[in-house]
């Protein structure tokens, strides 16, 4: 099948419907599994790992839960493929760069993809709109439950799932949020935050950068232990982390909106101006301007414009989507020219900003 | 500065700095070691793996320098390198100088969660065979027959049950 066919396109995508997503972009929880008996995909050669991936793929497809989902190898698949695939979370970059021997699997709704041979054998994800950890992880669960009755996990009664990084021992499991927290890095409180969460024992990063200066205002905040804790009290703790910073964002929003309406209107307005009239767009741009855009819409000032397509763009100004779109390589250059003129056929026309009564 | 990385000596180019539990962790990369390590995909990339990769050395000196895994051919020179393993069975292999390590890393050095369940049901259908087998053997050597015959009996209950 071909990928391009199977890929649902941008704008449905990042329609979905889900509640609590003006902070929280989305929740993701992936799982690490090894086979028993079986070298890492690291350590093993390319006749074991094409063996070992002709074993764990149809395991994978085969599950009621991947029917009418897309199987390939990755040397079967374009790099401008992979790279698409990046761009839309399913893949990691490091899964991008494999090729015979590794193999992905998705499910026809695209919300599981798993990863065969990435750093471990199995890498399995499930990725959803908006902040809903728990059924992510239920989702994910079930397939791996379903998946130990066909593969024999490499796994230790004391040490739990075994993997390929010591990091990942034991339940192997990794849960992550996208933040989008434009308010918080406007009102220079974003380290304060990123601060107060690391001590908790989670990693914070900038989704597309490090540091503060992160693209789009969005950050991702994942736990780091993954031994000694069960999966649901690591959810769960996750969780709470996570409503403590929407209340922080949504508070620094309602805080611009009051004593520094100017300055916050400002900055949309001239995110507005920018993507509706700009002729040359870089994806750095095009990503904070999207993000001050997205926070007047979530706030009710820009009455005009719709998330959805907000988030569409956001998806589709990325380098491999814009060439996709195009139907062929771009240059750089080349790529900012055809972003902006994406951009004011999508956004040009829109109406000003509107202060709520 | 030169490149963190062990057995790299080149000019250090990247430099990364991620608070974990509180602490400052820097870290300084050369471009190539930067690029090995996946500093620059933003998904992939975990600090903590390079620090494995740096507080790796010294407790993999400290567990012997000639361990080799007998399913995987893994040295702990591999280890120090890449700051993986190679097999499952390295997880055992290397068992003294990863001990540490996990405790530093992780919450707690025991698992606590899920449990694939075919696997458990078989692991404890062999522990109540084999603690059958040892009353067995206890009762036939106390000449108790009686027990013997009893316990013969559970035994051949249990493999009809897994056979099952």
């Amino acid at each position: 099948m071909d990928l391009n066919e199977f890929l649902s396109d941008a704008a449905k995508t990042a329609g979905r419907e889900s509640k609590d997503d003006h902070v929280v972009l989305s929740s993701r929880v992936r799982l690490a599994r090894n086979v028993n008996g079986r070298t890492f995909p690291g350590r093993a050669k390319k006749a074991d790992r094409v063996e070992t991936c002709g074993l764990i793929q149809p395991a994978v497809s085969g599950l009621s839960a991947m029917r009418g989902g897309y199987s390939e190898s990755m040397a079967n698949l374009k790099a401008l493929e992979k790279q698409l695939l990046v761009e839309r979370h399913h893949i990691s970059r490091e899964h991008a760069a494999k090729n015979a021997g590794s193999a992905l699997v998705i499910n026809k709704e695209q919300t599981v993809c798993v990863m065969i041979n990435e750093e471990d054998h199995l890498r399995m994800q499930a990725l959803m709109p908006g902040l809903q950890l728990k059924q992510v992880w239920q989702k994910i669960d079930r397939i791996d439950t379903s998946l130990e009755k066909k593969l024999e996990y490499a796994f230790d009664d004391r040490l739990g799932y075994l993997t390929a990084c010591p990091t990942n021992l034991g339940t192997g499991i990794r849960v992550s949020a996208m933040l989008h927290m434009p308010g918080l890095v406007l009102q220079e409180q974003v380290n304060q935050i990123v601060q107060a969460v690391t001590k908790l024992g989670h990693a914070v990063r900038g989704l597309y950068g490090e540091g503060t200066e992160a693209l789009g205002h969005i950050f991702q905040v994942s736990n780091q232990m993954t031994l000694g804790e069960s999966e649901t009290d690591i959810v769960e703790r996750i969780s709470k982390v996570l409503l403590q910073i929407i209340e922080h964002e949504e508070n620094a929003r309602q805080t611009l909106l009051q004593s520094k309406s100017d300055e916050l209107l400002n900055h949309i307005g001239r995110a507005c101006g920018i993507l509706a009239n700009a002729h040359i767009v870089s994806s750095k741009e095009a990503m904070n301007q999207l993000s001050l855009m997205r926070l007047g819409v979530v706030m009710g000032l820009l009455p005009d414009v719709n998330k959805a397509l907000l988030d569409e763009l956001f998806l589709v100004t990325l380098p491999a989507h814009l060439q996709q779109l195009a139907g062929e390589k771009l240059s750089g250059e080349e790529r900012d020219v055809h972003r902006a003129v994406l951009l004011r056929e999508r956004l040009g026309g829109i109406n000003g900003l509107q202060l709520p009564e | 500065m030169k490149c963190c990385q062990p057995g790299c000596d080149n000019e250090a180019t990247v430099h990364l700095t991620e608070i974990v539990e509180g602490q400052m962790k820097k870290v300084d990369l050369c471009e190539e070691c930067a690029k090995e390590k996946g500093v620059t995909d933003p998904q992939g990339f975990a600090l903590a793996d390079l620090l494995l990769g740096m507080g790796a050395s010294s407790e993999i000196e400290a567990g012997g320098s000639d361990v080799v895994c007998d399913a995987c051919g893994f040295t702990n020179a591999d280890f120090k390198k890449s700051g993986r393993l190679g097999c499952p069975d390295c997880y055992t292999t290397f068992a003294e100088a990863l001990e540490g390590m996990v405790k530093q890393m992780h919450k707690g050095t025991e698992h606590v969660g899920k449990a694939p369940k075919a696997l458990q049901q078989a692991r404890s259908t062999t522990r109540q065979r084999e603690s059958l087998q040892d009353r067995l053997a206890r009762a036939v050597e106390d000449e108790n027959y009686e027990l013997a015959a009893k316990l013969r009996d559970e035994i051949k209950e249990l493999e009809k049950e897994s056979a099952a």
